[in-house]
């Protein structure tokens, strides 16, 4: 077994699970806007206020019956998203790519009939993919056409951006991309891909996948070291917005690159995970501090993130 | 946005942790409780055994019994003596237990039992009315002689308690004079020497006391002098001038004027034998808890079946202190927060093996149904309900099964809680779909090694002992776990899951 001292690990700065809840979620995340990010349909209509868009949405299933309207929309559809509006890590997020006759293709290939995806519904408005087990809404987006650029670097599915945002800062960021291992999704726990981006440029740094670092993607066999995010600056301030949409000190913001539209939100989660840490091979830590320490906080999301472009910069 | 001081929490947890100590050491210092199980106490068990010879007439017996005798707590009392009535009396010459019977004739034997607690602590309440020496008439030449010892003794002292000292050394055969022997003859000797202080203006009385030895039979009570100081009785060995109750003395008279009196009968005397037990502290404990006001705060005064049913109770903060704990400090996975410690309950009633056996097997056909159950495509809720009946049909048959075969471990599966288990067979069945086998492997054996640490801890003696005997203590364990809920360090699985970050030291 292999282990790491507690020392070096402060030394790294490294954020630690019973620290991020007990200093920063627990002391910037009031509860009462949890409502907001644990539920996606909220977000949306949160976030748009603020200029943040978001995949179109195509259809709100909130009843049973309401499951067979979705037959008659989904008709002449190509390529669709279905989410629990309460889901949490990418639990029942099923995207569908394709057609092949009655059935639908979905990202991983894999055939899959109406009435599995009528099942489908049903489950996610029973609740069983919601946090607590309450009853559910189930969301039908538009399929996000990821930007060439950037999803040729992920096997299946879009990759997309973390953005950890401190009271309105974005202090790290990190690309997901997803691999067969994750079934198409871009959780990292799932086994997707994590590479750091540099928060000053949004170059790439490490990659790591199951928390060992790597330096080609598993699947593509691409090198994961020359990645440019474009539109960089527009992103973080993207990301900066959504603190004054939700008023949370201390979230997760996932962002996606879409070929036609540019930048979308896809959630946001007030519980961002620590994986980030080892994909930028740096701790959260010193950033959060730095911003704590602030004496006059900038107002706007673009001061935000221009300051944390010159601040946190890598290279 | 608030940064509290934490002051006055760590205060806070600090006054839990210090009160549950304070009150559990209280209580052990005043009830008794012991800290460790199988504590023994001594105990002395004395037997008074009166026999006399009927007369063919109504018989009134009555015996003195202690009342407080110094340096001991009496614990029981009871009488065998078959086909007569018997009650205790209180009266002002102190405690009396007396036996009737309309027709009594030829030998009878009557008995009194007792038990004695030795307790140097007990507390005796002074005498209400402050006794008075006696005023005693002397004839001639007794009287010169008295008071000429009178006077020597009391040239040689300066308080009753040397007084009465130095009269029983100037009355001992190898210092009499020509006045003592004059006065002394072998059987009047305590009375005269109670005469005598009286006279001196001493409240003195004669009292009876059993030398206390293990195994003994047919004692005789030993006559002991006692006076009074002003403030309370002192005890004075007669023939040593010695002072005070020795340890294995047991004062079984004081004060009342006659150890025994038969009315209706002939040839009456007592005896006594003895011996020595050893009773379980905890016993002792609650024994003597009914008398006193501390034992609000214990439980023994519920019925049995309460009692029984805290017992378990009491051991769930424990469980939950290691879960805390396991998932805090060590950062082991585990499906459902508090699942473990459920299970670990019902492993306390099932024990460790067969309940492991039953819940795996369980679990197991469990997940091989739910297979089934998630192609028909229900609803959660009538999933859930469908997964609870199976969940009891397994038991059922594993009961019946087992029974069958023989092994009545079988019918301990009905000790878990069959809506923890279905809900732990949906959330494996599903973590299984969406993370694969190896993630239910880690979460299921990391909620097995709580459950089982859980058990572990809470199925140990002293465990059961302190958590029930000493319920403040739970106190301690909530202020350990608001400690924990500010932990902020690294877990221990942390440590090994980052790592990696080795490389960018």
């Amino acid at each position: 077994m292999d282990w790491i001292s507690p020392r070096r690990l402060k030394n790294l700065g490294m954020l630690n699970m019973n620290r991020r809840n007990v200093d920063y979620i627990a002391r910037y995340n009031d509860r009462t806007s949890y409502p907001l990010v644990d539920n996606k349909l909220k977000t949306k209509l949160a976030v748009s206020e603020y200029g943040v868009k978001t995949p179109k949405l195509l259809q709100v299933v909130r009843q049973q019956h309401e499951i067979s309207h979705f037959r008659e929309m989904a008709e002449d559809l190509a390529g669709f998203a279905i989410k629990p509006a309460k889901g949490s890590g990418g639990k029942g997020i099923t995207v569908i790519t394709g057609r092949d006759g009655d059935d639908f293709i979905k990202a991983s290939s894999a055939r899959i009939s109406v009435a599995m995806l009528e099942r489908h519904l049903t489950n996610i408005l029973a609740g069983l993919y919601s946090l607590a087990g309450t009853p559910d809404v189930a969301i039908v987006e538009n399929l996000v056409q990821s930007s060439p650029a950037l999803a040729k670097y992920s096997f299946q599915g879009v990759p997309d951006i973390r953005i950890v945002v401190f009271q309105g800062y974005p202090v790290m960021a990190m690309l997901r991309l997803a691999t067969t291992a994750s079934d198409g999704k871009a959780n990292l726990h799932q086994g997707a891909v994590g590479v750091g981006l540099d928060i000053g440029s949004g170059q790439s740094l490490n990659a790591v996948q199951f928390n060992r670092p790597i330096t080609l993607h598993p699947d593509t066999g691409l090198a994961l070291e020359n990645i440019q995010i474009e539109d960089w600056e527009n992103m973080l301030e993207m990301a900066a917005r959504c603190y004054e949409a939700t008023g949370l000190g201390y979230m997760g913001v996932d962002l996606v690159v879409d070929a036609n539209e540019g930048p979308l939100l896809l959630e946001l989660n007030a519980r961002p995970g620590l994986a980030i840490q080892m994909a930028n091979g740096c701790g959260l830590l010193p950033r959060l501090n730095a911003i704590e320490s602030l004496k006059r906080p900038h107002f706007s999301p673009r001061e935000r993130a221009l300051f944390a472009m010159e601040s946190f910069a890598r290279r | 946005m608030t940064v509290r001081s934490r002051v006055p929490f760590y205060v806070f947890v600090f006054l839990l942790i210090a009160a549950g100590i304070a009150i559990a050491t209280w209580r052990h210092l005043e009830l008794g409780i012991p800290w460790m199980t199988g504590e023994q106490r001594p105990v002395w068990m004395i037997e008074a055994r009166v026999d006399f010879e009927g007369q063919n007439s109504p018989a009134e017996v009555s015996l003195h019994i202690p009342e407080q005798p110094p340096g001991f707590r009496i614990l029981t009392e009871q009488a065998a003596s078959p086909g007569y009535g018997f009650s205790i009396l209180d009266s002002n010459s102190g405690r009396r237990a007396q036996w009737t019977k309309r027709d009594v004739a030829g030998p009878q034997t009557l008995y009194f039992k007792a038990q004695f607690v030795p307790d140097e602590d007990v507390i005796h309440t002074p005498p209400v009315r402050k006794p008075r020496a006696l005023t005693v008439f002397w004839e001639e030449p007794q009287a010169t002689a008295v008071r000429e010892l009178l006077t020597q003794a009391s040239e040689r002292s300066s308080s009753p308690e040397s007084m009465t000292r130095e009269l029983i050394r100037l009355m001992q055969p190898d210092n009499r004079t020509q006045n003592t022997t004059l006065l002394v003859s072998d059987d009047n000797y305590l009375q005269l020497l109670v005469k005598m202080l009286n006279h001196a203006g001493i409240a003195a009385r004669t009292a009876d006391a059993l030398k206390l030895e293990d195994a003994r039979r047919r004692q005789q009570l030993v006559p002991f002098l006692q006076i009074y100081n002003g403030k309370r009785w002192l005890t004075f060995d007669p023939r040593t001038a010695e002072q005070g109750v020795p340890e294995n003395l047991l004062l079984w008279r004081q004060g009342a004027d006659s150890l025994l009196d038969v009315v209706g009968g002939d040839d009456s005397q007592v005896s006594f034998s003895m011996l020595r037990q050893t009773v379980p502290a905890l016993q002792l404990a609650t024994l003597e808890s009914n008398a006193n006001g501390l034992s609000v705060l214990g439980f023994y005064q519920l019925p049995i079946e309460e009692q029984s049913m805290f017992r378990m109770l009491l051991l769930l903060p424990i469980g939950a202190l290691i879960v805390a704990f396991m998932r805090i400090v060590i950062g082991i996975r585990t499906s459902g927060t508090f699942m473990p410690v459920l299970i670990a309950v019902a492993f306390v009633q099932t024990t460790l093996v067969p309940g492991l056996i039953a819940f795996l097997s369980v679990v197991a056909i469990g997940l091989l149904l739910r297979g089934y159950l998630s192609s028909l495509n229900l609803l959660l809720v009538s999933r859930i309900s469908a997964l609870i009946i199976l969940v009891i049909f397994i038991t059922a048959g594993l009961s019946i099964i087992g029974y069958q075969m023989g092994f009545n471990t079988g019918m301990t599966v009905t000790f878990f809680p069959m809506v923890i288990i279905a809900w732990t067979i949906e959330r494996m069945s599903i973590l299984w779909e969406e993370e694969g086998a190896r993630e239910v492997l880690v979460q299921g054996s990391g909620s097995l090694f709580v459950a089982i640490c859980a058990y572990l801890a809470m199925s140990t003696p002293l465990a059961g002992h302190l958590t029930f005997n000493f319920p403040e203590l739970h106190l301690v364990i909530l202020g350990l776990i608001l400690l924990m809920g500010q932990y902020t360090g690294y877990k221990l699985s942390e440590l090994k899951r980052f790592t990696p970050m080795k490389a960018y030291d």
